[in-house]
């Protein structure tokens, strides 16, 4: 057992069962069942942050909802990307409205390192974007499969051992395999980005039990879902899961309406992280009446 | 050291820039982005796939057949 697994963790269900006269009068400031931390602000990368809705900037209808999103959605954190500029002499300024925009929000860049397939690329991209935007913090990505894109683990930490020695922050886009991620801690992530499902497809969390099991066994490690979320229902999901933080993108950018949706990731980011907090009631297999009968008279 | 190099009388070569054949006098990195009016500090740059930081720029020579890329922000998931 490594230094990152302790003891378990119950996530999922209350398992405090409180009489009804003592939630009488409760707040949310009230005291937090087992295993549960408050949300008034959480720590990554060296930062503590409030909001727990990393938010994507790639596929927006326009610079203008971009930026409407961004403010909507409460992030204080944003992925941003490289691109290889197309020709010799092209004009490097050709998207300088766009990373404008983004500085002007003062939100903390995470760039990313898509569409590298081999620790040597993402290395190489990610000390470029060290430079370009100015921050330790990469988004490692290591794609293993074209089709879905799929993270590869072997790859990634290696990429991920030589990046920490550079100094970086990593934040590895993984798999949900909890192998894979001990190896990724191991080698000095001290954060993890499991998938949700294959990047841009909404399908939500394929398997909430990998989650699970993450959370169960790296209590101490923030987990932020990253990639496959469809609506906020998923975000929700996550966070009722008990990880830290949700990353997406193409929810929000393909919505009909980005700028409302981004509002509604938000809040149910808030909704998912206080109903872990406060301890979701465990389910019943037959009705448990919520009317107390007895000592009524009987009517009819 | 910090000096840039200096080559003189130097005689074109040719070059790969971001996948495009390219022919240049420049006999450092520094200056192949001077020539093209680049704004050095808006993209990151890379030769023959080692990352090359702003301050070394001008220490790497150029030589027949390296292989330039540019990198600049765009929007990212």
């Amino acid at each position: 057992m490594t230094e990152h697994q302790k003891d378990p963790v119950v996530v999922g269900f209350a398992q405090v069962k409180e009489e009804p006269a003592k939630r009488a009068g409760d707040t949310e400031q009230s005291a937090l069942p087992p295993g549960r931390t408050d949300a008034s602000g959480w720590h990554i990368g060296g930062r503590t942050l409030q909001s727990r809705f990393l938010l994507g900037t790639a596929g927006y209808p326009s610079p203008a909802v971009l930026q409407q999103a961004i403010a909507a959605s409460g992030t204080q954190v944003v992925t941003v990307g490289l691109r290889r500029q197309l020709a010799a002499g092209a004009p490097a300024s050709a998207d300088g409205d766009f990373f404008g925009i983004i500085k002007s929000t003062g939100a903390h860049l995470l760039p990313n390192t898509a569409g590298c397939r081999t620790a040597r690329e993402a290395i190489t991209l990610a000390q470029m974007a060290r430079e370009l935007f100015d921050t330790t913090w990469i988004k490692l990505e290591v794609v293993g499969d074209e089709h879905t894109l799929q993270p590869d683990p072997f790859e990634l930490v290696e990429a991920a051992r030589q990046l920490v020695k550079d100094g970086f922050e990593v934040f590895p886009y993984c798999t949900d395999d909890l192998v894979s991620c001990q190896r990724l801690l191991d080698v000095g992530c001290k954060i993890l980005m499991p998938w949700g499902a294959p990047i841009g497809s909404g399908q939500g969390l394929v398997n909430p039990g990998a989650l699970r099991i993450l959370r169960a066994r790296l209590p101490d490690v923030p987990l932020i879902v990253d990639a496959g979320i469809g609506s906020p229902a998923d975000a929700v999901q996550a966070m009722e899961l008990g990880l830290d933080g949700v990353l997406l993108n193409t929810a929000v950018a393909k919505a009909l309406n980005p700028v409302r949706m981004a509002r509604a990731f938000g809040l149910g980011i808030q909704a998912g992280r206080l109903a872990f907090e406060a301890g979701v009631m465990a389910q019943q297999d037959m009705a448990v009446a919520s009317t107390p009968v007895a000592g009524y008279p009987i009517l009819l | 050291m910090n000096a840039a190099l200096t080559v003189p009388d130097a005689s074109p070569i040719t070059l790969t820039v971001n996948g495009t054949a390219h022919t240049t006098a420049a006999c450092t990195l520094a200056q192949w982005l001077d020539d093209q009016g680049l704004a050095g500090d808006a993209l990151a740059t890379a030769v023959n796939g080692a990352f090359v930081p702003r301050a070394q720029r001008a220490q790497r020579p150029l030589a027949e057949g390296d292989a330039i890329v540019t990198f600049q922000p765009i929007e990212g998931g």
